[in-house]
């Protein structure tokens, strides 16, 4: 593949993962990067775009960034910075052409956001004062039940049994589930439980807004297919995931970063629909 | 006669403490006019030079306490109890609440909330409650030394909590304890709900008289609640400014002057320090100035302010030209003032001590913030979801939902405490914050 040219880079510095995003003139990924977070935040971003630029040495220096992601004001080099609730509004729009209600499932934080069809933030929730509901929860648990974290959701998803899990705080979870284990009750089992506790919060939380169809999901639970299934069963309606549900707010924070100059974010609206999740590499 | 404390009033209050808060409003004051003088550019106006004398008064006020053991009897009373009767028998009114809200704001209300805590009061209660609780068995006295109590006064109009909160504090002291129960209202006051009050009032009046050692006069408490009704206009009149665009004044100046309306209500320099700030402000609206510089956005407040992070949250919104125009909390104090009539004391408190937001129905705070939202022409709504105010933070996810889908007005809750700073995370509210303005700006 020969190296594209990079017009600018938007970078999700989230409360576990980072992501880098660099976009071609035309809107299209040229290229991106995924790390866990480190707390040295500006350190791990700048390294991680020193990156991006030596593998496409067409890119300029002083290409334009755009940040967001909890830690987007420790970007050093983003022009300015844009909250993760329009990025993941927009990038949603922007991939699918539509609104509806995203929910969007990071690993602290978890939102609805309900889009219009412009691809405006109509309204939102987010969970608040406990990580239950969020990427956190799920991540957690694994690592305690020495499961990687990309079977839990194929497993869950082919379980013969679902546990009832009562707990819905993380920390008392964990005790039920080895109290669970202990009695000999199946691992699988137990973790399509752990999947619809957490669904459950999530679905209460798009209740208290209303679902206005169509559903999207994205962040880095997306990447889970019983959390999708079981999102399904619960709100009685399909669920869409963008391609790339992880990268959504770095892509957006870089289109931004295209199209518009100062803080202008209404530039970005009736833009020309990039290529979107179209990736070049 | 308590003589050596008459005289360390007389010498503390009176000739050395008055005189030296005279010359820090001095100092204060051309500090204040030394930023006016500066070259503009700021986020926000400089502050209002009337706040210098707020902070004269106020200080005042607790200067006197400090020394009045011995000189003056003292009641410690409820923000919204009808301390007119009190005051027209010469009692000096401490408002816990108030000091619980100093503390906060000047971030010692954890301390004492801790003391509470540790004495076996929940943490699920009301962090002014703590705070006071706190203050008071551990004896420790985080801004000034408070005079104990000869009379305690308790309206049940605002909460239930201060049920129990002023039964801890007459059993502490031990001293009597008058509460006054305000039927909550669901519709208008009824005549026997009013004549229910009224009597209670009545039944008061003799224990007062019997603490303060004196018979109540008519002709002061008719010229106690002339006074307080007109100072109680004025602060509406302040606050109604704010609909002019840019707005003069925030919230916060809300918040930051509301002090002497409610612990100096009914004294005449109260009225003279509202007349004072009514003409500065009045100056900004002649002069074109808004408190927020480059106003852009103007926005409601719903509840108590968060006291240790208005600093932090006024900075924040005025980078992005949010001007926090109005707020329900500042206004119950200035919008029953019509109800207030010198000539019935009696009867007309208890109507006015009836109808106050909280002892309202949810659809009536609802009602009022549609009407504020329209009057102050906001783009927006901020309700403060106070974990330790659970009356004023009853039912606002359905006021949320409420603006935002059928007024049309986008709304947000904003998760904190009024003075408990550990039921708060800056991190989160703050993202939680910009991505409102976003989609406040994303309206247009």
């Amino acid at each position: 593949m020969s190296p594209q040219r990079i017009a600018a880079i938007g970078v999700d510095a989230g409360s576990t993962t980072c992501k880098v995003v660099a976009v071609t003139p035309t809107g299209a990924i040229a290229a991106w990067r995924l790390e866990r977070g480190l707390p040295r935040i500006e350190e791990q971003t700048a390294a991680l775009v020193d990156d991006l630029l030596a593998e496409c040495p067409d890119a300029s220096v002083d290409v334009r960034i755009v940040a967001t992601g909890y830690g987007r004001k420790l970007v050093g080099r983003a022009e300015r910075s844009v909250t993760e609730i329009t990025c993941h509004a927009r990038g949603v729009f922007q991939s699918t052409g539509h609104g509806g209600t995203l929910l969007d499932v990071g690993g602290q934080d978890s939102k609805v956001i309900q889009i219009g069809h412009d691809g405006r933030v109509l309204d939102f929730a987010m969970n608040d004062k406990c990580a239950a509901g969020t990427g956190r929860f799920l991540e957690h648990t694994a690592a305690r039940l020495d499961v990687p974290l990309d079977e839990l959701g194929p497993r869950s998803c082919a379980a013969p049994s679902e546990q009832a899990i009562s707990s819905t705080c993380t920390v008392f979870a964990e005790s039920e589930i080895i109290s669970l284990i202990a009695h000999g009750v199946p691992l699988d089992g137990i973790l399509r439980g752990l999947h619809r506790s957490l669904v459950s919060r999530l679905v209460a939380m798009v209740r208290t807004l209303g679902v206005r169809p169509p559903v999207m999901l994205s962040g880095g639970v997306a990447r889970n297919t019983a959390v999708r299934a079981l999102l399904e069963q619960d709100l009685g309606i399909a669920v869409e995931v963008p391609p790339h549900p992880q990268l959504m707010g770095a892509f957006v924070a870089a289109l931004l970063a295209l199209h518009t100059s100062g803080s202008d974010l209404d530039s970005m609206h009736g833009a020309t629909r990039t290529p979107g999740f179209q990736i070049l590499k | 006669m308590n003589l050596p404390a008459q005289l360390s009033y007389a010498v503390g209050y009176g000739l050395v403490g008055k005189a030296a808060l005279w010359r820090q409003r001095r100092k204060d004051e051309r500090a204040i006019l030394a930023r006016m003088r500066q070259p503009s550019g700021q986020l926000l106006a400089p502050p209002l030079l009337s706040s210098a004398r707020m902070k004269e008064l106020m200080s005042r006020h607790y200067l006197q306490a400090r020394y009045a053991t011995g000189v003056r009897k003292v009641a410690w009373v409820t923000s919204g109890a009808p301390v007119e009767i009190l005051q027209a028998l010469g009692f000096l009114l401490i408002y816990p609440e108030n000091h619980a809200a100093l503390c906060g704001a000047r971030r010692k209300a954890v301390d004492m909330c801790v003391e509470a805590e540790h004495a076996g009061y929940s943490r699920d209660l009301c962090s002014y409650a703590r705070t006071d609780i706190g203050t008071v068995i551990s004896g420790k006295a985080p801004i000034t030394r408070i005079p104990k109590p000869d009379l305690l006064l308790c309206c049940t109009n605002i909460c239930q909590t201060v049920l129990y909160w002023y039964r801890v504090l007459a059993h502490h002291f031990k001293v009597p304890l008058i509460v006054i129960d305000t039927p909550f209202l669901f519709e208008e006051a009824q005549a026997h709900q009013i004549d229910f009050v009224k009597q209670q009032l009545e039944e008061a009046i003799p224990v007062a008289e019997q603490v303060a050692g004196r018979t109540l006069s008519f002709p002061t408490l008719k010229d106690v609640v002339h006074a307080g009704k007109r100072a109680s206009e004025l602060w509406l009149e302040v606050l109604n400014r704010a609909q002019h665009r840019p707005a003069p004044i925030t919230a916060f100046d809300g918040f930051t002057n509301m002090g002497p309306i409610v612990d100096l209500r009914g004294e005449p320099e109260t009225i003279r320090f509202y007349e004072t700030l009514l003409a500065e402000v009045d100056r900004r609206i002649e002069t074109g100035v808004g408190a927020v510089a480059n106003e852009r956005m103007r926005v409601l407040w719903d509840n108590l302010p968060i006291w240790y992070r208005m600093g932090w949250l006024s900075g924040l919104l005025a980078q992005r030209g949010v001007s926090i125009v109005a707020s329900d909390y500042t206004y119950a104090w200035g919008e029953l003032a019509p109800m207030m009539d010198p000539d019935r004391p009696i009867e007309s408190a208890a109507r006015v001590y009836l109808h106050p937001i909280l002892n309202r129905s949810t659809g009536n705070k609802l009602h009022s913030m549609r009407r504020m939202a329209k009057d102050f022409q906001c783009d927006g709504v901020i309700l403060h979801s106070d974990r330790s105010c659970k009356p004023y933070s009853l039912g606002q996810i359905a006021q949320r939902d409420w603006l935002a889908n059928e007024v049309g007005v986008p709304a947000f809750l904003l998760e904190a405490d009024h003075s408990d700073s550990r039921a708060f995370s800056e991190e989160q509210a703050g993202n939680r914050l910009e991505a409102f303005i976003e989609l406040m700006e994303a309206r247009g």
